[in-house]
């Protein structure tokens, strides 16, 4: 099991501001060994988040993102407490949902 | 005896041969899932996957540093103040595979996004955001310092 997202979220005049990072190697796949071998690709392809039952936005992610992304986004409304959840999908079938509280 | 051996040798490759179509048609079916433009080898390909040309628009605005220091965290960000801004699409022009992350806006979310991103050489990184079914583009020069030392 991957280590958890690190989640922030804040709400301010209405607009609530999600900052998550997650804990990601983001192999893309095209990088060599010392051996010379290709290390096989490992990589966050689909991350979505939710708050309330409602997407608030949905990733589609390559190899070509940084390990250990970090992503931001903001939307309107939001309520102090609220808990926005984040979950996202690699492509060797590995996920983690990961929530926290709107401050 | 050597009947039995024949009949387990046949039963188990044909399981084999079964479980390997049954793999091919898995990946296929991955990567076909609504994710167009990442297999693409240039930014014209992966646009026309995602839906066509983009005209270039100065409410489009790529957020990108002009010097990266460190080619493999490099941050950016796109914005766009087009109403009804449904996709976000950031590209990598010089990566082997350039459209490196979409962003899907449900509305009352803000079509502003960040994030991190690599890349092998000093490129153009292009911000595209789909209005309206319309692709709208914005492009910034980022030069990314090989060697690392910064100066």
């Amino acid at each position: 099991m991957a280590d958890p997202m690190r989640i922030r979220a804040s709400n301010k005049d209405g607009v609530t501001e999600v900052r998550v990072l997650m804990a990601h190697a983001m192999e893309s796949g095209l990088r060599k060994s010392a051996a010379g071998e290709v290390i096989p690709g490992k990589y966050i392809t689909d991350l979505e988040a939710t708050t309330g039952g409602k997407t608030v936005l949905k990733a589609m992610f390559s190899g070509a993102v940084s390990q250990n992304p970090f992503l931001s986004f903001k939307f309107k409304g939001g309520n102090k407490g609220d808990k926005v959840s984040v979950k996202w999908v690699d492509n060797t079938g590995d996920t983690r949902t990961d929530e926290a509280a709107i401050s | 005896m050597n009947n039995t051996r024949r009949t387990v040798i046949k039963t188990t490759s044909a399981l084999g041969t079964l479980v390997a179509l049954g793999l091919i048609t898995q990946q296929q079916a991955m990567a076909a899932e609504s994710r167009p433009g990442f297999e693409a080898k240039s930014i014209a390909d992966a646009l026309k996957a995602v839906g066509g040309t983009a005209a270039t628009s100065d409410q489009v605005s790529v957020i990108s540093p002009d010097i990266a220091e460190n080619g493999a965290v490099v941050p950016v960000g796109a914005s766009s103040n087009i109403p009804n801004t449904t996709e976000i699409y950031l590209l990598v022009e010089k990566n082997p595979t350039p459209l490196a992350a979409g962003f899907i806006i449900p509305a009352g979310t803000e079509a502003t996004v960040q994030t991190r991103l690599k890349m092998g050489q000093s490129t153009n990184v292009v911000a595209v955001v789909k209005a309206d079914g319309k692709l709208f583009s914005a492009t910034k020069e980022t030069k990314v310092t090989l060697g690392g030392c910064g100066g």
